[in-house]
């Protein structure tokens, strides 16, 4: 060693991780990539243009918005790719472009950047814009296409939950879905896994979803904790609503935007709760929301809202469920006190 | 196994307790240990335990035997200090230590002999306090790296039931192997130990605790708990799963007995006492010989250094000559460090002496010693899996920052050992240690404990 050389001297530890917020974010990519062609085979090309413009417009806006706030460049960590995929899969494939594009503003620049960016925003940037976009233009956004080979023509049809929604619970549930299954109303189970459904871009195809999920869980980036104890919450309330009748269970749970909803989006690391209990306080909280939305509101749908309200609920759900550190003590008065007391 | 079945244990407390995957990178676990040629000089500084710094009890122009004591303290947490080479004490003034800090110091220039301090022998040993008292005559602190005077563990609360030893072979550090070495080279002295420190002690059980990366380790140590048959069949050999920071005391309780240390409180608040490998052995060459902590085990290692070996040292040497006896570099070095790569330190420069607590000089180059551009916490919570504590660094970070001591306290700051488990698993490369220091230190301001 010469004299000149100069040591560099840091705080321990002297090793790290190879993890990198943009190798998750590209793991999450990758996890969505399934459900992307899954939507585009099923609702064809025009798919892809959405989806093209919602993770363009997202990039850019991100750039935009850094660059005006006067802060560093961002897109590089991949976060704006993966919130304008999962824009794109909560959208009708006959949504209007401009519409997506005005999207993803609320995504990026509303929700995400205003509050300070990645890590910031307390409320999931896609969810809020497909929130924004289904209050401002509902026809658009529940113009729902059957799956068609030719698109020209596409038929405006109802997605199976909205036909769910029609069943009379009171009723005989079992008549009523073979009625639905009968008339081709309710697709096929067969279809329901591998998509051929009306729905959103992204959440029809239930195949690809759970490669995705496992995709994830395997790679550590996702705890089961979240979409666990959400999907199993919704299948209690909806088993015990139908008087355990298991085919409207399975199709309430692959009908919607479940399982894209509880898999990738419910898991946002900003929006949801860091400890494990959180997690699943969180989890059984967006399942409650989805399945009184579900049966009671006059919504087919509540995943998103679920989602919404539950992540405003985070800081509260986190300090309820703040992790005992170890070795914890009870404080002292109490330990006194018992002690007299014996 | 019975209750004490390790699998049993590890399946109650379960994979999901915290904790990091970290490369071993152990490069020097199959070479013998190597004893270095006597140095010219050493400078044994005062402070070299946690507790109280030692005053120098020799001058310049002083001849001093191996294992003369030059410097003591009349304070109870401490450790004297010994020659570690005979010869002329050649200056006694402030020097700069590994991690920064200024401490007095003794310097001895060698006269090549090695000769023993005449006032040498074996002591009497056949009672707690003899123990005790023996123990901090030889200068012994925790080998493990802590360097907490062992004296101080060893004399436990007479109203507190200790009944397990625990031996702390684990070494969960990456690189460092100088346990493993004296699990290998000192087995008869380990063995000594234990039952030294079981019988004047009286611990019910003895847990030899090691990681399951070490299976010649842990073969050698299965003889010494087997061959415990006369003994009443107390000692017991532990395979604990290899995750970091096994080793760390409160950790190794946790997963050797299944109690958990209070915070701010010690092993022996639920019944054990700790002792690292290496300081175990020790206590048996002192008791038969006398001889005190004078030199010990050092790992050198790293990409930058030549020829990467574990070499017996005597205390005080200056860094540069002990890797210079490994070769030296083969590159720049751009980062190097007393102690493992998840708690050692940084240090400037090679002009630093080897403290008894040293059990590591690695050497890096830059590419070795990744460093992470930080980035924006995305709340992951991988900082908060990885700790062992139950602690959400992020959430520590964030009070810190508003200086909120009440709040940090609550937090449970205190508990952190700084093992750093949080920053090695950040994605965002924040230095999350760091900012567990400075909530300490907001803490220390505020007097809060």
């Amino acid at each position: 060693m010469s004299d000149k050389t100069i040591l560099t001297v840091s705080a321990s530890p002297h090793t790290k991780s190879s993890g990198t917020v943009t190798g998750i974010m590209l793991d999450v990519i990758i996890s969505l990539i399934p459900a992307a062609f899954a939507g585009v085979a099923v609702f064809g090309i025009r798919a892809a243009l959405v989806i093209a413009v919602c993770i363009i417009s997202c990039v850019l806006f991100e750039f935009l918005s850094r660059k005006i706030m006067k802060r560093s460049s961002s897109i590089g960590d991949l976060s704006a790719v993966v919130t304008g995929l999962l824009l794109a899969f909560n959208l009708p494939v006959g949504i209007p472009i401009w519409m997506c594009v005005v999207g993803s503003f609320v995504a990026i620049v509303i929700a995400k950047q205003m509050f300070g960016g990645i890590g910031h925003n307390f409320a999931n940037p896609a969810i809020t814009a497909r929130i924004v976009l289904l209050v401002s233009f509902a026809s658009a956004m529940t113009g729902f296409t059957a799956p068609a080979k030719n698109t020209v023509d596409a038929l405006t049809t109802a997605t199976p939950l909205a036909h769910l929604s029609g069943i009379d619970l009171s009723g005989d549930i079992s008549a009523q879905m073979d009625m639905l299954l009968a008339d081709g109303d309710l697709p096929k189970f067969f279809n329901m896994l591998f998509g051929v459904r009306a729905g959103c871009i992204g959440e029809v195809c239930s195949v690809a979803l759970i490669l995705g999920a496992i995709y994830l869980i395997l790679r550590g980036i996702i705890s089961i904790a979240i979409p666990g104890s959400y999907i199993a919450t919704v299948a209690v309330f909806m088993l015990i609503s139908s008087g355990f009748n298991v085919t409207f269970t399975v199709y309430e749970l692959l009908g919607g935007g479940l399982l894209l909803g509880a898999f990738f989006m419910a898991t946002d690391y900003s929006t949801s709760p860091i400890t494990m209990k959180g997690k699943i306080v969180f989890g059984i909280g967006c399942g409650i929301l989805t399945s009184v939305i579900r049966l009671f509101g006059s919504l087919p749908e509540g995943v998103s809202y679920s989602i919404l309200l539950m992540n405003i609920a985070v800081p509260l759900i986190e300090k309820a469920t703040a992790p005992k550190y170890f070795g914890f003590i009870k404080k002292k008065k109490e330990k006194k006190a018992k002690e007299g007391a014996a | 196994m019975g209750k004490l079945s390790p699998d049993a244990i590890l399946k109650a407390i379960g994979k999901g307790k915290g904790g990091v995957a970290v490369a071993h990178n152990k490069l020097t676990a199959e070479k013998e240990t190597v004893r270095i040629p006597i140095p010219e000089t050493v400078t044994l500084p005062m402070l070299q335990h946690i507790g109280a710094p030692c005053t120098p009890t020799v001058k310049k122009g002083d001849y001093v035997g191996v294992g003369q004591i030059v410097g003591d303290s009349d304070k109870y947490v401490s450790a004297p200090i010994h020659a570690s080479v005979s010869g002329k004490v050649i200056a006694v003034q402030d020097v700069k230590l590994a991690n920064g800090k200024m401490a007095p110091a003794v310097t001895i220039e060698s006269d090549g002999e090695m000769k023993l301090f005449e006032g040498i022998e074996a002591p009497r040993v056949t009672n707690k306090a003899e123990l005790v008292k023996a123990i901090r005559e030889s200068g012994l602190v925790g080998l493990g790296g802590a360097g907490f005077p062992t004296h101080v563990k060893l004399n436990t609360p007479e109203d507190k039931d200790i009944d397990t030893l625990i031996i702390n072979a684990a070494e969960c550090e990456p690189y460092i192997t100088v346990d493993y070495r004296e699990c290998l080279e000192n087995s008869w002295n380990i063995m000594g130990g234990v039952y030294t420190l079981q019988e004047i002690l009286g611990f019910k059980r003895v847990i030899i605790a090691v990681e399951d990366n070490k299976p010649q380790a842990i073969k050698i140590l299965k003889d010494i708990a087997d061959s415990d048959i006369d003994h009443g069949n107390i000692v017991r050999l532990m395979t604990l799963k290899s995750r970091y920071p096994q080793g760390a005391e409160k950790m190794m309780v946790l997963s050797a007995t299944g109690r958990k240390v209070p915070a701010g409180g010690l092993p022996s608040d639920v019944g054990c006492v700790v002792m690292n490998v290496a300081s175990t052995a020790f206590v048996s060459r002192y008791l038969k010989t006398g001889k005190p902590l004078t030199s010990r085990s050092v790992t050198v290692s790293g990409n930058c250094i030549k020829d990467p070996m574990n070499v017996r040292v005597p205390i005080g040497m200056e860094f540069q000559q002990i890797i210079d006896f490994c070769g030296g570099f083969t590159e720049e070095p751009y980062k190097i460090l007393s102690g493992g790569p998840m708690m050692g330190t940084a240090v400037t420069g090679t002009d630093v002496p080897l403290l008894k607590s040293n059990n590591a000089i690695l050497a890096f180059s830059k590419n070795a010693a990744r460093i992470k551009p930080e980035r924006e916490c995305i709340r992951c919570g991988r900082c908060h899996a990885a700790c062992p504590m139950s602690l959400i660094p992020t959430q520590i970070e964030k009070f810190a920052a508003l200086k909120d001591a009440e709040m940090l306290s609550k937090l449970g700051t205190s508990v952190c050992m700084e093992c750093g488990s949080c920053a090695y698993s950040c994605p965002a490369g924040k230095p999350l240690v760091q900012h567990m220091r400075l909530a300490k230190e907001v803490m220390r301001q505020a007097g809060v404990k």
